[in-house]
């Protein structure tokens, strides 16, 4: 395996984590928008922001790596894309902002109203950022990312494959998130309010379930190098996929929400994976293979430094982090 | 000519690709922006810490509270923190392409080892800002440390790349390929150690008056008590250290520069021709060519700029026209940065004399209304440095290797970005200022926790409506 390889790896490993950690973020506002007026939907949105205030900022920073890495390592590629994908980018860039910073201001609003507004605007962009980056991934994997850059501003993206990544993008967070707060809830003692989640979640699960294979359908059409790969070597991780995706929702309608979460994070993971492995051996699909995009090997051996310290420092921190909130104590007091 | 000639001038003058002007805009107002709230995310967590360490050591309950407070202030401003800081990350491929396509593998190994800070501050925050009452009191003040190096070793790698955009080393260009690409060497390349001083130290101060502000404001409408000295005493003796060093740093990163970029001193001292010894020109804007309006002190230009009284200053008539940045712009930034760093220093100084003489000048109304101002005054001094410098590196993106038209994306929609660009950072302005304020007004009211006001009818909000 080159050098070039063992980073994409790196950075696609960061692509994984990205899409189950801060996917679940970003899905939960699917379930604060849809969780009705501020008296009934009041119990859920305590819940949301007790469950991803302390990570999200965290989770948010693999979005970093990735970014930090593909220009590092594979700069031209990087260039190509950024210039082709401008507004899917920008767009995905916007929902992150007003993400980010409405969740924070709702949680210190001294009223009703600005809560009810910050909580809008949180809902509706943690919706939009999962779509474009969605979209702008099935723009890189259907080849409508030419080497050069400057592609075609719409129609790099306007097309089955960017829309329907984009559909599966949000529902694959929305998947995630109903999994980890309907477990949240129950485990916090919220009954109630676990019930109305689990239905909904099931809801969730099985219509991006159905997008998935269905999208199957015209991506063979729209990106025939992509799919001949999809139904090739990774049709085996679309089989695991719908495995884990059918596994969850049995789990979850048996009241089994620990291991629903890991049920629902391994069909998330094997559709990523399935996309990478479809995808390999191209950075851009079509245009640049990984080997040809990277950088300087120099370049590409300090990053192994930098993977590497993320290992010893990063891993363990948010293993920290992550235990601290599962722990009783930090469960408590909602 | 006047202002608004000058800025017609500056915006109409450019000649590059139709991206050029709104992408110089987009990343002056997000990067202008951001830094603010990346001072504090560098400075804050170590202001708190000593604090919330006093509060817990003396068992002192107006530190603690008072901790309790500064970290609710931190969630909302590194919120916004982490989301400017990434609308940065895809402006340097979406406004820099020429930039990052080429330089990518040169510059970026710093920005991934900033990645990595980045992440530890985040995990840090997460753990700290939930962590109260929730962890063992000492533990969670630990939570602190990691938060504070972050914010040292992120100054560093961001300065880095910055820094190698003004010392551009580690690779060589053979017939306008990048070769023999060496990243550690651009990464702690010639200007990076001084740079990243000035500005580490830059954040303390701004973080320093800044806070340090709000409570002598506090003290101006006569809310005089432990909580606002220590509020404003903290922050203030850091701001002082910061204060007075800072002159110190920047006097010997300014040395560098007649060798390293000359055209740069030529626009900072406002030189049109080579003088020795060179005066120090006070204001002034060139016009046709013409210095109008300065007053020059002899030889000083020569002392600040070279450490001596008589070696020469470069002057601009010794760059090529094609060469030279926009001198106005740079003169009077760089100016305003040293003028109110040298006014900071020496009201810091003035302040401790006093003490020291056993007055304390918190009594007076005058020193607190300029301690109020010191605020807004170092944050000034901070984003004129970075546009003095910035402008004043100008035509270059990588000195001498990288003009700014070549660096610019080509994209025709980019005046769409810089306008939803200023929306949103108009409302996220509006909505911090909004928030904090609304947070500072129910403290004040007696409120500790500022409960969420979206609660299932039994928040504070819905009581108080129904009453």
């Amino acid at each position: 395996m080159s050098l070039a390889v063992v980073v994409a790896l790196a950075m696609f490993a960061g692509i994984v984590l990205y899409g189950l950690f801060g996917g679940a973020d970003f899905g939960s506002g699917f379930f604060d928008l849809t969780a009705g007026g501020s008296e009934r939907g009041g119990e859920l949105r305590i819940l949301i922001d007790h469950s991803i205030g302390p990570v999200w900022e965290a989770n948010h920073v693999w979005l970093i790596y990735i970014l930090v890495i593909w220009w590092t390592g594979f700069p031209v590629s990087f260039a190509a894309a950024t210039t082709t994908l401008m507004l899917p980018l920008a767009l995905a860039l916007v929902g992150i902002v007003l993400r980010g910073a409405s969740f924070a201001f709702r949680k210190y609003s001294a009223t009703l109203a600005q809560a009810r507004l910050f909580g809008a605007v949180f809902a509706g962009s943690s919706l939009i950022t999962p779509f474009f980056l969605g979209a702008a991934a099935g723009a890189v994997a259907s080849g409508r990312v030419p080497a050069e850059g400057n592609g075609d501003p719409l129609d790099s993206w306007l097309h089955p494959t960017s829309l329907f990544g984009g559909l599966i993008a949000v529902g694959t967070c929305a998947f995630l998130a109903g999994v980890f707060l309907t477990a949240d809830a129950a485990r916090s003692g919220h009954g109630v309010l676990a019930e109305t989640l689990r239905t909904r979640t099931l809801g969730v699960g099985a219509a991006t379930g159905v997008i998935v294979f269905v999208a199957l359908v015209p991506i063979k059409q729209d990106s025939p190098t992509l799919s001949d790969r999809l139904l090739g070597p990774a049709a085996p991780l679309i089989v695991a996929s719908a495995v884990a995706g059918s596994a969850t929702l049995v789990l979850l309608l048996r009241r089994r929400y620990g291991p629903a979460r890991l049920g629902a994070a391994a069909a998330v993971a094997s559709v990523l994976i399935g996309w990478g492995v479809a995808q390999y051996p191209w950075m851009l699909v079509d245009e640049v293979k990984i080997a040809d995009a990277a950088g300087a090997p120099a370049t590409l051996w300090g990053l192994l430094v930098v993977v590497g310290l993320a290992g010893v420092i990063v891993v363990p921190a948010l293993a920290y982090l992550f235990w601290l909130t599962q722990s009783e104590r930090w469960t408590q007091e909602a | 000519m006047d202002f608004v000639e000058v800025a017609t001038h500056v915006l109409t003058s450019s000649d590059g690709p139709s991206g050029l002007l709104p992408a110089r805009q987009q990343m002056a107002l997000s990067l202008g922006w951001h830094i603010v709230l990346a001072c504090f995310g560098v400075a804050f967590p170590t202001m708190i810490y000593v604090v919330h360490r006093r509060g817990i050591v003396r068992d002192d309950a107006v530190a603690l509270a008072l901790a309790k407070r500064w970290a609710k202030v931190s969630a909302v401003l590194f919120a916004i923190g982490a989301v400017s800081g990434t609308v940065l990350s895809f402006e340097m491929g979406l406004l820099w392409p020429g930039l990052m396509g080429r330089f990518g593998d040169v510059l970026g190994l710093p920005f991934a080892f900033e990645g990595l800070s980045f992440f530890v501050e985040a995990i840090f925050l997460g753990i700290y800002l939930y962590g109260w009452g929730r962890m063992p009191a000492r533990r969670h003040l630990a939570m602190l440390i990691p938060m504070g190096v972050a914010g040292v070793v992120g100054t560093f790698c961001v300065v880095a790349v910055n820094a190698w955009m003004n010392n551009p080393t580690g690779f060589r260009l053979v017939e306008g390929e990048v070769t023999d690409v060496n990243p550690w060497r651009a990464m702690f390349n010639d200007g990076v150690w001084l740079q990243f001083a000035h500005m580490w130290v830059a954040a303390f101060m701004v973080v320093g008056f800044v806070v340090a502000g709000v409570y002598a404001a506090g003290m101006l409408r006569g809310r005089v008590d432990a909580h606002h000295r220590l509020g404003f005493t903290v922050p203030f003796a850091f701001a002082t250290v910061a204060a007075l060093v800072q002159p110190f740093i920047g006097h010997v990163l300014g040395l560098r520069i007649a060798t390293t970029q000359p055209s740069k001193l030529a626009a900072f001292e406002l030189a049109t021709t080579t003088e020795q010894p060179a005066p120090l020109r006070l204001g002034g804007i060139l016009v046709d060519g013409q210095v109008r309006g300065a007053i020059d002190i002899p030889r000083i230009g020569s002392l600040i700029a070279r450490n001596s009284f008589d070696e020469p200053v470069p002057g601009l008539d010794s760059i090529p026209p094609g060469d030279r940045p926009p001198v106005n712009i740079t003169h009077l930034a760089f100016q305003s940065m040293v003028g109110i760093g040298t006014l900071l220093a020496a009201a810091v100084a003035v302040y401790w004399i006093a003490r020291w003489r056993r007055r304390d000048l918190t009594g007076h109304r005058w020193f607190l209304r300029g301690a109020v101002v010191a605020g807004p005054l170092a944050v000034l001094a901070m984003e004129s440095g970075w546009i003095a410098t910035e402008v004043g590196r100008q035509p270059w993106t990588v000195w001498q290797v990288l003009r700014t038209t070549d660096a610019a994306s080509e994209s025709a929609g980019l005046w769409w970005s810089y306008a939803g660009a200023v929306v949103v950072y108009v409302g996220m302005t509006i909505g911090a200022v909004v928030v904090l304020r609304s947070m500072a007004r129910r403290w004040r009211a007696g409120e500790e926790d500022l409960p969420s006001p979206y609660g299932p009818g039994d928040s504070p909000v819905d009581q108080a409506r129904s009453r």
